[in-house]
């Protein structure tokens, strides 16, 4: 297929579609740095009425990455559904995208729609849409699962605690977690950055979430995120390991750079299905992905990074997983370069990852060496929570003291859920008000110090 | 609980939100952060101290001229520059050096100036007699990759790079240690290991030395480093008599 654009006098010429979907991408720094943005933003409208134009069938006969040299790309074309594809084969990207805005597509048709779209028509369609009809989709979108608790179930809004502590000190955790949990985060996962690859040390935070979650009866699930083969070795050695963690991206090249592939995901998610540790359902894995990630490791042969990203929504679609985590502006300003190309990355991301059917959720976050603060990252949480995002992050003051970045706080959930009327998963909410955390409004109750979180926990630690 | 961590919590609220001096501290520390992020490292001054700690030293530079390019351009600063090339080349030892010792400025300058000496001391103390381990590179607008290109121009079966953070709110001066065998560009991140956090309040000079050295010798003992060479330096510290006699 030949691919240009006559606007007035000019005509613009792209190589191939890849070449399109970059040129019609958004500015964003990393496109930049890749050489692979629009030169003008003439260049830009061209590629993006280039696009409108293409026809969905289009992306089945022309793969950005070849079918033969990427697993990424074979996962994407063995697995699509044509027959759920068939009511909207007919269509071009621009026609897509009007039709995802009519009524006609309800959050029912959208859900059976989703298995016949490939990431890269979701990532098309996004670049020909606005800030207000990526959000209007994506609360159109339903993912809803489960482990404990029942995570994306409509008007609800979950949360990630992530007690990081730079050291991995058992205390330090603990008491980020009764923290959190006094603020009525978590129920996402209580998920813990370590510091250490040390398996030994490792097993022990396993077991220190497990105690809490255990003692509390709370119903939510841990996470340690480490290497998903470190997280087969603990699981051999019988610590109780709720959801595998893996941070992944598009491209084979790229995954071969976090030295993973689909059949090691595969392994890790047989291991911690056959522990059979959840309660209310069996989603038992939680991916990480982010913009960048594939052109930082020399992965994204010429593919745009918002496409890229994309890419790695078809592996964690794959894999049933309880969550999936865009984290937007952890990469840098190499990538995204100041707040409002974070903000646009991320209604992207979560808007790609609906459509397809990903439970996904956002750190909604941002560097010091980005330009960036804490003001962007209200926007950008305030729009997803109108999107009716999965999950946001918890961590105490937004200052995340381990990995070195800002995102969002606890106090950030109880102004979405405040300001937008979003209630955590049911589950969680009801032990909320067991707990006394939160009063019969599931309005969270000012902390005491009689209160039992902070009775029995603190003097556990000294013990300790 | 605040004297179990120094993450931001029991700040306290008003109706759900912070509280006006809670929002004032913490505009403050990103303030100082983003200064810190430009905030050049003063080359001479810790050439000069290295020297009278009887480290001697080579000085290279990435292909990233200055800040703004090595923000926006970290393909840059994973590569040396042509000149910095032709002076390692030059200063290639015969005999191949079984740890290279390299230290760049990365996101945090800070970092380098407070932890690079007695990071490099506490790693001389303990390593063995018999390795060669030559001269501190110290590398300015560097990126972690940028001690493959520095330990393939100098023969180096393994290269530890000693990099200033990205700087956190609460920690402007974490230094991070990457080590990668058999050095060459081209190297994949997961083929490295990686030792974070090390500063006054995080890990210590001397744990951080000693994971490095563990990481090290088992690196060279199984010809790789990376995600196939577990962290297992805590199961030997508590392990029998005779398995210790092995670290140095």
């Amino acid at each position: 297929m030949q691919y240009s654009q006559t606007v007035g006098v000019q005509t613009y010429h792209f190589k191939d579609l890849k070449d399109v979907l970059a040129k019609a991408t958004p500015s964003r720094s990393g496109d930049y740095l890749a050489g692979v943005a629009a030169q003008t933003n003439a260049e830009r409208m061209a590629a993006k009425m280039c696009l409108a134009d293409i026809p969905l069938s289009q992306f089945l006969q022309e793969l950005v990455i070849p079918y033969e040299s990427d697993e990424v790309s074979r996962l994407i074309i063995d697995t699509h559904d044509a027959a759920a594809f068939s009511a909207i084969s007919h269509l071009t990207v621009g026609g897509l995208r009007n039709w995802l805005l009519s009524d006609a597509a309800d959050t029912e048709t959208l859900t059976c729609v989703a298995p016949g779209i490939t990431p890269e028509m979701a990532a098309a369609v996004s670049k020909l849409m606005r800030n207000q009809d990526l959000i209007l989709v994506a609360r159109k979108c339903r993912v809803v699962t489960a482990f404990r608790d029942t995570i994306g179930l409509k008007g609800r809004m979950s949360t990630r605690l992530q007690p990081n502590h730079p050291t991995d000190d058992p205390r330090g955790i603990a008491a980020s977690i009764v923290d959190g949990l006094l603020y009525g985060s978590g129920d996402a996962v209580i998920g813990i950055n370590p510091a250490t690859d040390s398996i030994p040390a490792l097993t022990d935070l396993y077991h220190l979430v497990d105690e809490v979650i255990s003692e509390y009866g709370i119903p939510t699930q841990s996470c340690v995120l480490t290497h998903v083969t470190n997280q087969i070795q603990v699981m051999e050695r019988g610590a109780p390991v709720d959801l595998v963690f893996q941070s992944i991206a598009g491209t084979e090249k790229a995954n071969q750079s976090f030295g993973i592939n689909l059949e090691i995901l595969r392994e890790a998610r047989e291991a911690a299905l056959s522990l059979k540790r959840g309660t209310a359902g069996d989603n038992v894995m939680y991916f990480e992905t982010g913009q960048g990630t594939a052109l930082s490791a020399n992965a994204h042969f010429g593919v745009d990074q918002q496409t890229c990203e994309a890419r790695a929504y078809a592996i964690a679609r794959r894999y049933a997983p309880l969550l999936s985590n865009t984290v937007v502006g952890f990469i840098g300003p190499e990538y995204l370069y100041n707040g409002k190309q974070i903000i646009r990355a991320g209604l992207e991301d979560h808007f790609c990852g609906k459509l397809l059917g990903v439970p996904i959720g956002c750190d909604v976050c941002y560097t010091n060496h980005a330009d960036a603060d804490q003001d962007d990252m209200d926007n950008l949480m305030t729009l997803l929570g109108a999107a009716e995002v999965t999950f946001i992050m918890g961590i105490p003051g937004a200052d995340d003291i381990m990995l070195n970045y800002q995102s969002t706080s606890f106090h950030d959930a109880l102004y979405l859920r405040n300001v937008l009327g979003l209630k955590p998963a049911p589950e969680f909410e009801q032990w909320l008000s067991a707990m006394n955390i939160s009063d019969s409004t599931g309005r969270v109750r000012p902390v005491t110090p009689t209160h039992r979180l902070l009775k029995s926990l603190p003097g556990k630690l000294q013990a300790a | 609980m605040r004297q179990f961590t120094q993450a931001r919590i029991a700040l306290g609220r008003t109706g759900s939100s912070l509280p006006t001096e809670e929002v004032l501290q913490f505009g403050y520390a990103h303030a100082m952060a983003q200064d810190a992020v430009h905030l050049p490292l003063d080359v001479d001054a810790l050439c000069a101290s290295l020297h009278a700690a009887d480290f001697p030293t080579l000085r290279v530079n990435s292909r990233a001229g200055d800040r703004g390019t090595y923000l926006l351009r970290p393909d840059l600063g994973r590569r040396l520059e042509a000149e910095s090339v032709a002076a390692l080349q030059a200063a290639k030892p015969e005999k191949p050096l079984d740890l290279l010792l390299v230290v760049g400025d990365g996101l945090s300058s800070l970092a380098i100036q407070k932890h690079a000496l007695p990071m490099l001391e506490a790693i001389r103390r303990i390593a063995p007699q018999d390795w060669q381990i030559g001269p501190v590179v110290v590398a300015s607008q560097a990126r972690v990759a940028l001690g493959d290109e520095v330990g393939e121009a100098l023969g180096a079966r393994l290269v530890a790079i000693l990099i200033g953070e990205r700087p956190g709110l609460s920690s402007p001066d974490s230094l991070g240690m990457y080590l990668t065998y058999e050095p060459r560009v081209g190297r994949h991140n997961a083929e490295r290991n990686c030792i974070s956090n090390v500063r006054t309040e995080g890990l210590s000079y001397a744990t951080a030395a000693h994971k490095l050295l563990w990481l090290a010798q088992e690196g060279l003992r199984l010809k790789l480093t990376g995600v196939d060479l577990k962290d297992e330096s805590d199961m030997i510290l508590i392990a029998p008599p005779a398995e210790i006699k092995q670290l140095p």
